[in-house]
């Protein structure tokens, strides 16, 4: 009956996957096509962090993005959103810098909440696996995040689901 | 506690595969009700109903509550679902960085190449 582990998340074309591993985890895992010290390069650098972080199919802009990558240097990234008034700004410090292996920061906009994010960069052989971590002060601070959809969830998903579930409930009363 | 929403998701899926199982749920969408009202509603025994409302409750479809000896059903649905949908929408949001980071690596490797051959020459 357990032939298939349905803990496994299922990865996209590209191979992103994202587990909620426990009440306070989140987890993102990723393959890239490149040695771990151009991969952690693209992830300290300013000028090249900020060509990747903010997608444009989103619709965010970054306005400012500053970074000080080692231990307890801060970071500042400011976003805009045609859908809000105000630029969004998000920020921490790094507690490690490991050269090619590990970063560690906190996020302190939302104040005590905040996760704790650890990445790691793993080469096998050309590839470099990314395992981007994050660890909430507690289940209630993750379900929070997920509740207001603050990192980067989205209103109009949930609506469709719910009217798929509504549907889904309404023809099934009439069988 | 299921932690993992592929895992969720399955279940919901096969929770919602059964005729009566909807049917529960649309009626309890429009007011909460006992195991004994859904049994009798839905021309079932108690056992055959409890069986239903466990597949709903372990997806997170309902949640019931016991009050002196009636176990009262509801609609639990909203939560589960939306966390679902929200990590599907992260995911996203990542898968889109990271075709954009593959791209910036992809132009590291190739200038380190390039550089790599004029010291040589």
């Amino acid at each position: 009956m357990d032939a298939r582990r349905d803990s496994k998340p299922t990865p996209t074309k590209s191979g992103t996957t994202v587990e909620r591993k426990s009440e306070r985890e989140l987890v993102v895992t990723r393959t890239i096509n490149g040695p771990a010290r151009i991969v952690f390069e693209a992830w300290t650098k300013p000028e090249l962090f900020k060509r990747w972080w903010v997608p444009k199919s989103f619709g965010l802009s970054l306005l400012s993005c500053e970074m000080d990558v080692r231990v307890g240097g801060a970071y500042r990234l400011v976003f805009s959103h045609p859908a809000s008034p105000e630029p969004m700004a998000f920020f921490g410090k790094y507690s490690e810098v490991t050269p090619h292996s590990r970063l560690v920061w906190t996020n302190d906009e939302g104040g005590e909440g905040g996760a704790v994010t650890t990445v790691t960069f793993e080469e096998r052989g050309a590839e470099t696996l990314v395992v981007m971590h994050d660890l909430y002060p507690s289940k209630e601070a993750l379900d929070g995040a997920i509740a207001s959809g603050s990192t980067g969830g989205f209103s109009e998903t949930f609506e469709q689901l719910d009217e798929l579930l509504i549907t889904l409930g309404a023809s099934a009363g009439r069988s | 506690m299921v932690q993992y929403s592929r895992a969720r998701l399955d279940a919901s899926f096969a929770a919602l595969s059964d005729a009566t199982r909807r049917g529960v749920l649309e009626q309890l969408g429009r007011s909460d009700a006992s195991i004994t009202d859904l049994a009798v509603k839905f021309h079932m025994t108690l056992t055959g109903m409890k069986k239903h409302v466990g597949v709903l409750e372990q997806a997170g479809l309902v949640t019931t509550e016991k009050v002196g000896r009636v176990r009262t059903c509801k609609l639990g649905t909203r939560r589960l679902e939306e966390e679902t949908a929200w990590l599907e929408s992260y995911r996203q949001l990542w898968d889109s960085r990271f075709i954009e980071l593959d791209k910036v690596v992809e132009e590291l490797k190739r200038k380190e190449k390039t550089d790599g051959r004029e010291k040589r020459q």
